[in-house]
């Protein structure tokens, strides 16, 4: 099965000092930007739109679409901002590939610059991983000393600055608006659209906002060309991307592949559900992404075929449950992530999270009553769809799905407490402190 | 914009949009938002954040509508927020009417706000008036399905000493701290903290002291926010509501006054669009306990063995006459800043029709050889609607505007809010010529022209101006020789428009009334026979004096020396003139004085005879603000303790005098002023010559230290007598502070946070300094009327020399 696998983005991870630019050179690096700096800008922006690249964010919009919507007449300068905010419970893959190999991002932000015609670009990484903030600026740094960076790139006339931005540990930073303004120095919400970041991004300028991935994805486009890439994947979902499986799979980790693998076959690769159990349930990509079960291991991780199944890809962050794990516990922890990240500008987030928190309490110590379960839905209900941006979309999405697929789970809240129905240490990996006595 | 473009510009044709609502087809201005689009259809759909004059922020949630087609057949999937929804062409909108996703969105919503609000509407100032309480019986369920327990906070946070915060009652709508951003300018609280924990707050350091701060109270849409001075005063139906004119400042503003069993609880800024739009200040909000304190008049006094004595109504009136008459035509009546143009128009009949004299004035506070000339040719006469006056809207809409001897947030904060309006929105260029360029102007992002005072005149001169210019001039111009007219030179041959902003309410319906010594009701120049002759007939005597009379500092000297021997003094401080010692001695020295007066003061205790007069708010009036547009007040509290108007004292004392004055109310001489008309006969300013200088003490020898240039101006808060009593507003004050510029601070010796003495050569006053980097060279700039500031006990104006030296240590 080792044949799934398409290693791009990872395939010098394991390499010695893989993060130093004299290992990322020595396995190909930098030549895409070579070969960019040779071609026009619309040239540039023409084989992203082509390779069919689309934003490994979550949102899945085509990449080079994004950069050509960005106003050419208009006169301020132009900004890229990288979106390094990875915070979404379960995904893990930006944080490993700037880990592994910062340059492989530094590399794609210059051409994307310089497709879009930016002379200074930002990346914004999650604050809370330290590592990931130094590893990103010694990488920057380092092309800076390697004329990489700054004035006159490669002798090709064109001026580029990198700045390595820390956030100051808050989700609604990957909101991409709110990114922005928590960029600029204000506290982190999202803003009104129109106007749209391409026309009044940062600083009211054109600014492009792109996933780590995405970009990442863009010096490989480069050096093999669109038709590699879009050789690879789905018809509608090209390429290939970083899948991490997590929970209760044997050998959890990233896992490079086209898109359009199954669930099936990456948990081949990953040594299967962890032995002695089954899977019960999954997310295709984070927390935000409806639930999905074991009926749905045969279809296709792309955006079309996620969202076949009443879910998204999102970003690829496969959290595996098996048969032990309850639900609704699950389903209450990631509701206190979203009551606790909630920016709290628009009413339905801030108040709708804090109120679903309650029932699902009540619910988890098996003191809820009868019709809980249906308040449960239809305060969801009038938290979805009606908040000022997704994340309130997103937090309700893991309680509805959760619901349709374990009701009879979610009832049995009026008498029987999760932690009797589903004892909390079947579902640990590791030794734990929670237990029935420590809640009780 | 000239007179002729004005007028020959068809306005530009507004590009519209039709769309559907509820099925109902309603075609608006393209960029209309939904839910004002709804209004216009008499749609009502709930909102908390929405306000119009506030940028949309789509945080509440409460206004979703379903949009089953955009306009371009599409529809939106989700039910969209009709506050930051611009209508298109072709567009459907279903409202809560007619969607049971919109209705169900509503419900929803209201539930989630209402499930960490208290129930405290009972003890709450905002109930029986709350958005949130009628809405959510409009739009709400009737049983909560919260079952948990709410959210609470500490309970008030005071985020300065007039507004205090309940932060378990706030829906986090922002609409505080947008007007506070957007609006005024003062950012001083902003939503801190996230989630369910979001709230109001405010810099540690920096309490929300803004001017503007009682309109957060206003448009709160729940009773989050609350002022000092009315929290548990009143519950809102039990008041009783008076449309009035504020006196606090010219501006004109349109207020509410609600009292309670004859007492005011609060007053609101009303909805006038063409002026303060829905705004006021915090002036005009909570400055109106002043007479209310234990120093009010409530019977005639007269003086007996020296003695001041309580007297009958008819005891004080023969004593009044009795001294009126025994000094014939040598009486100086001097009005204050705080007359009607009604009670104005009296003063003005009674000088040149019973007491026979032109001496009238009403310009109590310092003020310039040349500006009665001014006042007379540039001002009185014009009216609202000629193209030539600059209103608000014409501020709204300007290029660029100038201001000379004006501080817009310190002087008309109504004029400031609309120049910040302009500013923000369509980029307005603002010139201040000023000395230096202080905090309200920074906040219009003007340009200062750093001007000592004295070289206004000078800086006017040297602009450049064109026909789309507008420049506004304030009254401390006219103590600077020649700036008035340099003005006038300047604006008519550029064809560019000025208008003069003066500080207090009453001061341009006095020029209406005639309360100036060279100028007769109507606009017309005592100097015009033809005038004249109008007047006089008009009131039914056989002529009027025909010389120009005395000026009010002119009035007080000539009662120093005996020339004039009576006095009739109404609404006047004695501290407002430029000398108070010189002006309590002419008082002192005068032989007989009449006080017209609502409280004691430095008239009434120096005074003869002393007639109590109603407060504002005890009778009914007009103002006319300063674009030449008049204002009613109305009465609001009917029972008074000092049931006289001033109006109605004269004409007893008309009436006693065997000169009746035709009229008892002031809708009777509203309507005799108006019948009056204006006068056609129009002076030129060349032909006025300029007044004698103000009187003034003459001061010692220059004291030790370097001698500047006085700058000053009141501020807006200050230590005027109509701000008594009302200890939170003035806890919001700017403190008082000097300000040289680096070289003159280096010069003296001082840094930030020092002290600077500023002496006249005989006394001396201290204030911490500020070192202010734009600021004219060789000036000093105190505030007027301030705490510690006593200018006019110096008898020092604007633009006076002074000495200041290093006053030590703070």
């Amino acid at each position: 099965m080792t044949d799934t696998l398409t290693p791009v983005l990872s395939a010098n991870w394991g390499t010695e000092s893989s993060w130093k630019l004299e290992s990322y050179r020595a396995s190909g690096g930098y030549q895409a930007l070579a070969k960019a700096l040779k071609m026009t800008p619309d040239e540039v922006t023409g084989v992203v739109k082509d390779s069919g690249l689309r934003g490994r964010g979550g949102a899945g919009f085509p990449t080079g679409m994004k950069w050509s919507f960005v106003p050419k007449d208009n006169p301020n300068p132009k900004y890229l901002v990288v979106n390094g905010d990875e915070s979404e419970p379960g995904t893990c893959k930006d944080m490993p590939l700037l880990l592994a190999s910062p340059h492989t991002l530094v590399e794609g932000m210059i051409i994307s610059s310089y497709a879009i015609g930016c002379h200074t670009a930002f990346v914004y990484i999650r604050g809370e991983v330290l590592h990931i903030h130094r590893r990103v600026q010694a990488a920057v740094a380092e092309a800076y000393e390697a004329g990489l960076l700054g004035k006159d790139i490669l002798g090709s006339g064109y001026d580029l600055d990198i700045i390595v931005h820390a956030g100051a540990g808050a989700y609604i930073c990957g909101e991409e608006t709110a990114l922005l303004d928590s960029l600029e120095g204000r506290r982190g919400q999202p803003r009104l659209r129109p106007p749209f970041p391409a026309v009044a991004g940062l600083y009211a300028s054109p600014t492009v906002i792109n996933n780590v991935e995405s970009i990442s994805s863009v010096p490989s486009i480069i050096a093999n060309g669109a038709e590699w890439f879009s050789s690879m994947g789905t018809e509608k979902s090209k390429g290939f991307t970083i899948y991490s499986l997590s929970g209760h799979v044997a050998n959890p980790g990233q896992f490079e592949a086209p898109l359009g693998i199954t669930l099936r076959e990456l948990l081949d690769l990953a040594g299967g559900i962890r032995a002695g159990h089954e899977l019960k349930f999954w997310t295709p990509g984070g927390s935000s992404t409806p639930i999905l079960t074991a009926e749905h291991l045969d279809v296709p991780l792309d955006y079309e075929g996620m969202a076949g199944a009443g879910t998204m890809l999102g970003t690829k962050a496969l959290q595996i449950f098996d048969e032990t794990t309850s639900v609704v516990r699950t389903t209450l922890r990631w509701l206190e992530f979203y009551k606790h990240e909630s920016c709290g500008k628009c009413t339905p987030c801030r108040e709708g999270n804090w109120w679903l928190v309650q029932i699902l309490r009540k619910i988890e110590a098996g003191t809820a009553e009868a019709g809980d379960v249906d308040k449960l839905l239809d305060v969801a209900d009038n938290v979805g769809g009606k908040s000022f941006c997704a994340l309130a979309d997103g937090a309700v999405a893991c309680v509805t799905s959760a619901v349709r697929h374990f009701r009879a789970e979610f009832e049995a809240g009026t008498t029987t407490p999760a932690w009797e129905a589903f004892p909390y240490e079947r579902s640990a990996l590791f030794a734990t402190s929670e237990s029935k006595e420590v809640r009780a | 914009m000239s007179v002729e473009t004005k007028t020959e510009q068809a306005p530009a044709p507004v590009e519209t949009v039709t769309l559907s609502i509820d099925g109902i087809e309603v075609t608006v201005p393209k960029g209309t938002l939904a839910i004002r689009a709804a209004e216009q259809i008499g749609i009502a759909i709930p909102r908390f954040c929405d306000h119009p004059l506030l940028d949309p922020a789509g945080a509440c949630r409460q206004c979703l509508v379903e949009v089953p087609d955009a306009g371009n057949g599409r529809g939106f999937p989700k039910p969209q927020a009709s506050c930051t929804l611009e209508v298109a062409a072709g567009m459907q909108i279903n409202t809560q009417r007619t969607s049971e996703v919109a209705a169900k969105s509503q419900r929803g919503m209201l539930e989630l706000l209402l499930i960490n609000h208290p129930l405290d509407c009972p003890i709450c100032d905002k109930g029986g008036e709350c958005p949130l309480q009628n809405q959510a019986l409009s739009s709400g369920g009737g049983e909560s399905r919260y079952e948990g327990v709410k959210r609470t906070f500490p309970k008030p946070v005071p985020i300065s000493a007039q507004i205090l915060l309940d932060r378990e009652r706030c829906v986090l709508c922002a609409r505080c701290t947008r007007f506070s951003e957007q609006i005024a300018g003062d950012p001083f609280i902003s939503l801190v903290e996230r989630g369910a924990l979001q709230q109001v707050g405010r810099y540690a350091e920096e309490p929300y002291d803004s001017y503007f701060s009682g309109n957060v109270v206003q448009i709160c849409p729940v009773g989050a926010l609350t002022s000092a001075a009315y929290r548990f005063q009143s519950r809102p139906f039990d008041l009783v509501s008076t449309d009035v004119t504020c006196e606090g400042c010219a501006s004109g503003c349109q207020l509410r006054t609600d009292h309670r069993h004859g007492v005011i609880r609060r007053r609101l800024a009303a909805n006038a669009p063409q002026i303060n739009e829905e705004w006021n200040c915090d002036k005009g909000r909570f400055a109106f306990v002043s007479g209310r304190g234990d120093d009010r008049i409530t019977t005639p006094m007269v003086r007996v063995d020296g003695e001041l004595q309580p007297a009958s109504w008819p005891e004080a009136i023969d004593a009044a006459v009795a001294g009126l008459s025994a000094a014939g035509r040598n009486v100086g009546v001097i009005t204050g800043g705080r007359v009607t143009m009604e009670d104005g128009y009296a003063y003005a009949k009674f000088a040149r029709a019973v007491l026979g004299t032109n001496n009238v004035d009403y310009r109590s506070r310092p003020y310039g050889a040349d500006e009665s000339a001014f006042l007379i040719t540039e001002v009185a006469g014009r009216t609202l609607d000629a193209a030539s006056t600059v209103t608000y809207s014409a501020l709204e809409a300007a290029e660029r505007v100038i201001l000379v001897g004006f501080e817009p947030e310190e002087e008309s904060p109504m004029v400031f809010l609309r120049l910040r309006k302009a500013v923000r929105k369509r980029g307005l260029t603002v010139v201040a010529i000023a000395p230096l360029l202080s905090n309200g102007n920074r906040k219009l992002n003007a340009t200062v022209v750093a001007t000592a005072p004295g070289g206004e005149t000078a800086a006017i001169t040297e602009l450049e101006l064109t026909s789309s210019d507008v420049i506004l001039v304030g009254e401390r111009a006219g103590l600077v020789s020649g700036a008035l007219e340099a003005v006038v030179t300047k604006a008519t041959a550029a064809g560019a428009r000025f208008a003069w902003i003066p500080r207090r309410a009453a001061e341009r319906g006095a020029i209406e009334a005639g309360c100036l010594p060279g100028l007769l009701p109507g606009a017309r120049a005592v100097s015009n026979v033809a005038a004249r002759v109008d007047v006089a007939t008009h009131w039914g005597v056989d002529s009027l004096p025909p010389l120009e009379g005395l000026d009010a500092a002119s009035m007080l000297a000539a009662a120093a020396t005996g020339e004039i021997e009576a006095l009739l003094i109404g609404g006047v401080e004695l501290s407002d003139f430029a000398d108070a010692e010189a002006a309590r001695a002419s008082v002192d020295a005068a032989r007989f004085v009449i006080s017209l007066e609502t409280r004691h003061s430095e008239v009434t205790e120096r005074a003869d005879v002393v007639f109590p007069v109603s407060l504002l708010e005890e009778h009914s009036g007009t103002f006319m603000n300063w674009e030449h547009r008049t204002g009613r007040v109305n009465k609001v509290v009917r029972q008074t303790r000092a049931p006289m108007t001033d109006l109605r004292v004269l004409a007893a004392l008309a009436d006693a005098m065997e000169k009746p004055l035709g009229f008892r109310s002031e809708a009777q001489a509203r309507a005799e002023f108006i019948e009056l008309g204006t006068g056609e006969q129009r002076v030129e300013l060349k032909a006025l010559r300029p007044r004698s200088q103000p009187l003034r003490s003459s001061h010692g020898e220059q004291h030790e230290g370097v001698s500047a240039k006085l700058a000053t101006w009141r501020m807006l808060l200050d230590g005027g007598r109509s701000q008594d009593g009302e200890p939170a507003l003035a806890a919001t004050a700017k403190p008082s502070v000097a300000k040289v510029n680096p070289a003159m601070a280096q010069q003296v010796g001082v840094s930030d946070g020092d002290v600077l003495e500023i002496s006249n050569g005989d006394s001396w006053f201290r204030l911490p300094v500020q070192i202010c980097k734009d600021m004219a060279d060789a000036t000093v700039w105190v505030p007027m009327n301030s705490p510690g500031t006593p200018l006019s006990e110096l008898g020092v104006v604007y633009g006076d020399a002074v000495t200041v030296d290093h006053g030590g240590e703070e």
